[in-house]
């Protein structure tokens, strides 16, 4: 058995959190086969305090402030940058705009270790939220659909799990801290969003006027309201009024099973706080009307095991995954990062297969200087039992044709969802030589414009960590 | 089916016998809706093939409570569930299945390697001291041990002191050598030769157990020996293969010091992936110069 040291750092819009997960990994096959290295336990072993994000404006992050948070936790945790193997930084919300992802990152950088993702965008942080919730282990282990709400301070990240698989994701503007108050019952701040809905249930508010909490309660009935018309895939034009920019309309694919809760407004929902506006907010008010909501008595809501750190345990502990177990690379060349994907379709793989060489040269070289990039990750299914002169021809077109476009000294790298990467890698060496290095992992399942990092190889060399991002900047 | 010569044969007859109370015409009619209600529309299609992936993915259960969680079951699990019954009793498909499936588990033991196929892959054919398929399945020891002929013919065919000796035998079943040998032999060789590991003559042993592999390694003065051998077919696949592989194979050493990899075949581990993780894992072997439960610990 071995194990790494994960670390997860969660910069919201309301909250920024630190986590620190061990993942240990071991052979689960039998005595009697090829290995099958597999992550068998993730245990978060720390957990730093709830910290509301420091912030210079209303949007703008202190980032010399966050990068004061996420050193005080490493110290306090007893981990140094240098202990950490892998993680992820998720700058998530309205935080995720350009120039605070961009300042927080670099001030961030020394502390991530020298294999931490930094990743963002609203679809991922629902996938990241759903599997820090639970929600994603449940619906595998029962075979169930699930939909995960991480119900935060601006959004509501939602995403639909079938068997422990992401289905469908998205994002609506809804949240606890969507409407601030004084405690004389002033309106302090009123988003864009809330002002939508305030207005379709003949609500008047304002910023600096004051307002009662049985409007307060209006609201937010019809903020649970559309909740439920978002999971039972029934919504109406408001709903799609509200969908955060930049997020994807989620459409449940399947019958929704059950329903789990997660982020701030969770704790909300199934604790009783008698205090209607403890936070200043309408997040206790919000958590009432979903619990007397649609949601709660039309499906089966199953409990999270995390509420409002779910985010930041799915970013430092379900992020990184591992190849298989039979694979083949050139030694030396990890940690490799962002590396953009080059998804053939199965009729370009075909042409991989055929051995046309020029084809596929120009499909990399055209994917080159469209992701304005050096090297690519090709990516693809790869074939169940296929005979050795296939994989043979296969590995001496990849090889050609990478060759031929790219610089240098660069690696070939091919990611593979069968498990024939050994072979092919085997092959490709040999048909390099000492040409340049090659990369073959499989058992991975990339998507074209995905980004993926490599870490060290673990296992006796087994396998290598693997991260897979949706989106990167910085 | 019937020719219509006939068809007006017998309707003619039977007209005559009701005593001409029917039209020929009414008599040919219904004869006729008869037949054609009774061919099937597929007589011209191909048999489905019971024991093919498709045939089986589809379960015979009537309104299962999640026919979701069912199919997702069924993609964990070569076993028969899903099924439904009839009554008490299976459904005929599936004893239908069951049947294919067990005779092609026999067909696997009592079918012999094809010698095209041997022959294409320049495998000479040697025999253990089993005389034939019968004398193989009941004498276990005698399918552990060269004839004479055997001994003579590897010798003067095959190479001396290789680091590796590899060779197929047909142990339990000959479909899972005729389903994998072509494309592993090639993985294993290659990979070993561009470790730059020597490579001793293939050949092909019929009737063989496993432990025949310690004789030809005595008899070659192998570093290693691997055999790709058929495994007892079960009624999940009769193509699985194994490689039983050892450092310095002595007769009579202790099952222990073999290293096996098992399962090959295309629902286990492909033929090619697999020979290019034996090709690593025979260089491991010649390092440690020790196979077996002492290479792991």
């Amino acid at each position: 058995m071995q194990s790494i040291l994960s670390v997860g750092i969660d910069i919201g819009t309301s909250t920024t959190q630190v986590i620190f997960s061990r993942l240990s990994m071991e052979n689960t096959a039998g005595y009697f086969t090829v290995p099958h290295i597999s992550i068998i336990s993730k245990d978060v072993i720390y957990k730093s305090d709830i910290y509301i994000t420091p912030l210079k404006t209303r949007t703008l992050i202190d980032a010399d402030a966050v990068g004061k948070i996420v050193e005080a936790e490493y110290s306090k945790a007893g981990f140094s940058p240098r202990d950490v193997n892998t993680g992820a930084v998720i700058i998530t919300g309205e935080s995720a705009r350009k120039e605070n992802s961009e300042e927080v990152l670099s001030r961030l950088s020394g502390f991530a270790g020298e294999f931490v993702v930094s990743t963002a965008g609203p679809d991922l942080e629902a996938i990241v939220a759903g599997k820090g919730s639970g929600a994603a282990s449940y619906s595998d282990e029962n075979g169930v659909t699930v939909v995960n709400l991480d119900i935060g301070g601006g959004t509501s990240n939602i995403v639909l799990f079938d068997s422990g698989e992401s289905k469908d994701r998205g994002c609506v503007d809804i949240g606890g801290r969507l409407i601030k108050l004084r405690e004389d019952m002033t309106v302090t701040y009123i988003s864009e969003s809330a002002q939508k809905i305030a207005k379709s249930v003949n609500v008047n508010i304002e910023v600096g006027s004051k307002t009662d909490e049985r409007e307060i309660r209006k609201i937010c009935d019809r903020m649970a309201e559309l909740l439920y018309e978002l999971v039972s895939g029934n919504g109406s034009q408001l709903l799609e009024d509200i969908k955060t920019p930049g997020s994807t309309d989620f459409k449940p694919t399947k019958k929704v099973r059950a329903v789990c809760f997660s982020g701030g407004v969770a704790d909300l929902i199934s604790e009783n706080e008698s205090d209607s506006f403890k936070y200043g907010d309408i997040g206790v008010i919000l958590g009432r009307a979903i619990r007397d909501g649609k949601l709660y008595s039309e499906y089966r809501v199953i409990k999270a095991n995390e509420t409002i750190r779910a985010t930041v345990v799915g970013a430092g502990t379900y992020t990184t995954s591992v190849s298989g177990s039979t694979i083949d690379y050139t030694e030396g060349l990890f940690p490799l990062k962002n590396i953009p994907v080059l998804r053939f379709t199965e009729s370009e793989q075909k042409n991989c297969f055929n051995g046309d060489i020029k084809a596929v040269a120009e499909r990399i070289k055209w994917f080159l200087s469209q992701s304005d990039s050096e090297n690519a990750v090709i990516a693809m299914r790869g074939e169940q039992n296929p005979s050795y002169m296939a994989v043979k021809k296969l590995a001496d077109t990849l090889s050609d044709a990478a060759d031929s476009v790219l610089k240098d000294g660069l690696p070939v790298i091919v990611v593979l969802e069968c498990d024939m990467a050994k072979i092919l890698g085997s092959l490709m060496k040999e048909r390099l030589l000492d040409k340049r290095p090659v990369i073959s992992i499989d058992s991975v399942k990339v998507d074209h414009n995905d980004f993926v990092d490599m870490g060290k190889p673990l296992m006796d060399g087994m396998v290598i960590p693997v991260v897979v991002k949706t989106l990167i900047f910085g | 089916m019937i020719d219509n010569e006939l068809l007006e044969k017998i309707i003619q007859q039977v007209i005559a016998e009701m005593d001409g109370k029917v039209s020929v015409k009414d008599a040919e009619d219904a004869v006729k809706s008869v037949i054609s209600s009774d061919s099937d529309p597929d007589a011209d299609e191909p048999l489905e093939d019971l024991r093919s992936k498709e045939s089986k993915a589809v379960p015979l259960l009537k309104d299962p409570a999640d026919y979701d969680a069912l199919m997702r079951m069924k993609t964990k699990t070569s076993a028969r569930i899903g099924v439904g019954r009839a009554g008490g009793r299976l459904n005929t498909k599936t004893l239908l299945t069951l049947r294919a499936d067990h005779a092609a588990a026999r067909d696997a033991v009592f079918t012999d390697v094809d010698e095209n196929l041997l022959n294409s892959l320049n495998l000479f054919s040697v025999q253990t001291q089993c005389t034939d398929k019968n004398n193989f399945l009941t004498r276990p020891d005698l399918g552990k041990k060269l004839s004479e002929e055997a001994v003579e013919t590897i010798k003067s065919k095959c190479a001396m002191n290789p680091d590796v000796e590899i060779y197929a035998s047909d142990g339990l079943s000959s479909t899972a050598i005729a389903a994998n040998i072509a494309n592993i032999l090639p993985a294993v060789t290659d990979g070993l030769k561009s470790r730059g590991i020597t490579v001793g003559t293939p050949f092909f042993l019929k009737y063989g157990r496993v432990a025949a592999e310690d004789e030809i390694s005595e008899l070659l003065h192998a570093k290693v020996v691997c055999v790709f051998i058929g495994e007892r077919p079960g009624l999940a696949t009769a193509e699985s293969m194994s490689a039983y592989i050892a450092y310095e194979a002595r007769v009579g050493m202790p099952e222990a010091r073999r290293t096996v990899v098992s399962n090959i075949h295309s629902g286990g581990i492909s033929a090619v992936e697999a020979g290019a993780y034996i090709a690593e894992l025979i260089e491991k072997i010649l390092k440690a110069q020790k196979s077996g439960v002492e290479l792991v610990n």
